[in-house]
């Protein structure tokens, strides 16, 4: 290599290092270091919530933050979580069970602005409001007018504050459990004075104004948010924790690291990495029970051979989901027993047998395909991630052996796999489902006819009516009686559905440093309940 | 010099208008969008997101509407994070992620610059062997492997730092060397390299015949030229760094760009995607275009080449 002769090197020429590096490390210093903050009380996990605008929010971590900041007409209370004293003190029916009076307490705003009726009117107006287009709108839609007046085309809606302290609701049909869905993040009051004043961006610390326990101290994005004690809280002598964050993180073994080291004090399932559920479950500080959520495949019911209820229900009398609780999820997940997970109040579920493989083999040979004989080829369809192929995979090994037909397996990313799922491109699909309230319709109407959420081409007039009936029936027992029936059918009779397990809640946190925590079904964090064991643990 | 950097600066505004039309489109190519789920919304209730986000006009009309806002420092509405715009959110991810790059930057340089030199003035020697070997081990371990071994090591086993988050000075160690560890590994390679070509040349003889002491030999006179490489090669790994940041991110949990670049792909979050693209792409267009300065001021030979 020939390289010209270079000039002498002068010391005015070179660069001197000191220019590149002063900036660089100013930049350091003015971005790595933050004012001094007092530590918080309690830190617990969260992801990055889309929304805290309760008129907005939808999801687990957005819901957390806006049951903490804010407080609905009732709370959920433990152990049931059934609906108790929140704003309101108490509430009735009328006769028809179409009329609900709520009757406030007298409570005010953290700025000190009276929280009346007429508040709760109105932020139930806004998340119907199309120009709001919230995503829970939905829940609402039992109040009478509430899908006309979401689509636009009617004001009327039935929903009244007579006086400050009365809300009356018109529902269209009577539904059992609007106490309870008054609990949910979504119908927790805005402050219209803040919301008409600051627009879009009135959740922001400078500007949020709440009315529960919490309230947003500061906001930093993806990283943590800092909630403060509401002094004027109306039950604000019960609160035990002055200062709380919840910490922002997406990945399980960072998450648990934080944890590990003492950064956080509480963790849900996205701080357990699932290679070390094994040995985390055997430590003291594990804490797990039921979710109300549910693990199953669902078949698409317009393809051969799934067009035959007898193969459906073969593959689901085929299918050993204990294996899979124990060998591949293994953090306390039970097999199903139905779509319904155990634990809803007032609703006994079906108890299906569902693991017969005798059974199973004659559905198969019934409908044609004996020993799987002539069976055409299947896809299992799921949203990529090791721990649905791993699934899939135990399915595969267990029909092959049970009924020894060949399945595919074909993974999915997860908004592709949505798209594909809705447009029913598929075989067999998985899907779960989390309930919105503690009530088994909740989970059995996704699949009347027309329902966005059925996804299976499956409809029954029979199945449709029976879940009308069950909206309009007051009788709790003949209720839960017509529930079981769709419960029989989508899981039983016409397997639409393969129930494979009962998701857990899996938290780590140290029951000897705090109470309160107790996991639920919801997997709620509720800040009104949590305190240190003893005062001197507190930092 | 000059009218080169003013030439390099024009060619920039097309090249980033062309990608942000070509991410435009292609982003919209991917199935899903941003308000599908595994829960399907009220078809009603969709119909108001997509009219409150836009989403229902024609695709063109949309990037039109895109380009007059990006013209004006508007990104866009995040479709995610409600109340959020894209600027405020790069804004708040930015600096984590620029200093997080700044700082890996920085030890790759003071880490990798005298381990390549020693190398090669102890060329062949166990210094050098040793030198080499650290070198090679800093490059074929990848930064994910790397991180959780620093994080046993240093935060489970010596107890010495914190695990992850942002805040403090400490904080930023882990990370920087995670994502600095592999350019550091490489520098010292290319370091060592040009220091063994420029020790053999004739200029070098002449300094030493002049009797000069070998430190002022190697400081003043070889060091200016053996780093040249190093100067050329701090566009790929400024490069390599934003894109590894991406990982480290994740790795110890900070609230950079990363975490919200991911998310955006995955949630087809389009205005949040779309701004991260064109801040990447800009950086990249920017430092690249530093680089090239900087190796010209470096070795005035490049002027002429």
């Amino acid at each position: 290599m020939s390289i010209p002769a270079p000039p002498e090197p002068s010391s005015n020429a070179m660069p001197p290092m000191h220019r590149i590096l002063v900036p660089i490390l100013a930049l350091l210093a003015a971005v790595g270091c933050s004012a001094d903050e007092r530590p918080a009380d309690f830190r617990f996990l969260n992801t990055e919530p889309e929304t805290i605008d309760p008129g907005r929010v939808g999801g687990q971590a957005g819901g957390r933050i806006v049951a903490n900041l804010f407080e609905g007409l009732t709370v959920r209370m433990p152990p049931s979580l059934a609906p108790g004293p929140g704003i309101a003190t108490d509430w009735w029916t009328g006769d028809d069970g179409l009329t609900w009076t709520f009757r406030l307490r007298r409570s005010t705003w953290s700025d000190g602005t009276p929280l009346t009726a007429r508040d709760f009117v109105w932020s139930w107006r806004r998340v119907l409001d199309p120009r709001t287009a919230s995503k829970s709108a939905q829940l609402l839609f039992p109040i009478r007018g509430a899908r006309d007046f979401n689509a636009g085309v009617s004001d009327d809606l039935g929903l009244f504050a007579p006086d400050d302290t009365t809300l009356v609701v018109e529902l269209e049909t009577p539904t059992p459990y609007f106490a309870d869905l008054a609990a949910a993040p979504p119908l927790a009051p805005s402050p219209r004075h803040v919301v008409e004043k600051v627009g879009e961006t009135w959740t922001r610390p400078e500007w949020i104004v709440s009315n529960g326990p919490y309230v947003l101290d500061d906001w930093r994005l993806q990283d943590r948010m800092r909630l403060r004690r509401n002094p004027r809280y109306w039950n604000a002598e019960t609160i035990a924790l002055d200062v709380v964050e919840a910490v922002a993180g997406d990945f399980a073994n960072a998450n648990f690291n934080r944890y590990e080291s003492g950064l956080i004090d509480w963790v849900d399932s996205g701080g357990v990495p699932p290679a070390l559920v094994d040995a985390l479950k055997r430590r003291p500080d594990w804490h797990s029970g039921p979710f109300l959520a549910t693990y199953f495949l669902r078949c698409n019911v317009e393809r051969a051979p799934l067009d035959d209820e007898r193969v459906r229900r073969a593959l689901g009398y085929a299918l050993d989901a204990e294996a899979i609780t124990t060998h591949v999820t293994r953090a306390g997940q039970v097999p199903a027993r139905g779509l319904v997970p155990p634990g809803v109040p007032g609703y006994d579920g079906i108890d299906a047998p569902l693991f017969d493989v005798e059974r199973a083999r004659e559905l198969l040979a019934a409908a044609g395909y004996p020993g799987g004989e002539g069976f055409p080829s299947l896809t299992l369809l799921f949203n990529t991630s090791e721990w649905h192929r791993q699934i899939a995979e135990v399915l595969q090994q267990q029909w092959r052996e049970h009924l020894g037909i060949e399945i595919e397996l074909l993974n999915q990313e997860w908004k592709v796999f949505t798209t594909t799922v809705r447009a029913r491109d598929y075989d067999l699909a998985r899907g779960s489902w989390i309930g919105d309230v503690l009530d088994a319709q909740n989970f059995l109407e996704i699949f009347t006819t027309g329902n966005g959420n059925n996804r299976t081409g499956w409809s029954s007039d029979r199945y449709d009516a029976l879940i009308a009936s069950a909206s309009r029936t007051r009788d709790p027992e003949r209720r839960a009686a017509l529930l079981r029936e769709c419960e029989r059918m989508v899981v039983l009779d016409d397997a639409i559905i393969l129930p494979v397990y009962v998701y857990s809640v899996t938290n780590l946190y140290d029951d000897t440093q705090w109470a309160g925590l107790e996991p639920d079904l919801l997997n709620s964090l509720d800040l009104r309940r949590v305190r240190p064991v003893r005062a001197e643990v507190s930092r | 010099m000059s009218a080169f950097v003013l030439r390099r600066a024009l060619a920039t505004v097309p090249l980033v208008l062309g990608i942000v039309v070509v991410s435009f489109f292609f982003m919209r190519l991917a199935p899903g969008g941003p308000f599908d789920a595994d829960r399907v919304l009220d078809p009603q209730v969709r119909a108001n997101l997509e009219a409150r986000y836009g989403l229902d006009r024609p695709l063109v009309e949309q990037l039109v509407v895109y380009v007059e806002g990006l013209l004006q420092g508007d990104l866009g509405p995040s479709f995610k994070y409600v109340g959020w715009s894209v600027q405020e959110i790069i804004a708040q991810g930015a600096p984590v992620s620029l200093t997080l790059g700044a700082a890996a930057l920085l030890i790759a340089l003071l880490v990798g610059i005298p381990l390549g030199v020693i190398a090669a003035l102890y060329h062949n020697r166990w210094a050098d062997h040793l030198a080499t070997a650290i070198a090679l081990v800093g490059v074929c371990v990848p930064n994910f492997v790397l991180g959780p071994v620093l994080v046993l090591v240093f935060v489970f086993g010596l107890g010495l730092l914190p695990v992850g988050g942002w805040g403090s000075p400490e904080q930023v160690i882990l990370p920087a060397v995670t994502l600095g560890a592999v350019r550091a590994a490489y520098i010292a390679r290319l370091a060592r390299a040009g220091m063994l070509d420029v020790l053999q040349q004739d200029f070098v003889r002449t300094a030493r015949a002049k009797g000069l002491t070998e430190r002022v030999v190697v400081a003043r006179h070889a060091l200016r030229i053996a780093i040249v490489p190093v100067v050329q090669y701090l566009g790929p790994a400024i490069a390599s760094i934003l894109v590894g940041s991406v990982v480290v991110e994740r790795i110890f949990d900070l609230p950079g760009l990363g975490s919200f670049f991911i998310n955006a792909a995955l949630n087809r979050d389009y205005t949040l995607a779309m701004g991260s693209v064109l801040l990447y792409s800009t950086l990249l267009i920017v430092l690249n275009l530093l680089v090239d300065v900087l190796a010209r001021a470096f070795d005035p030979r490049t002027e002429t080449s």
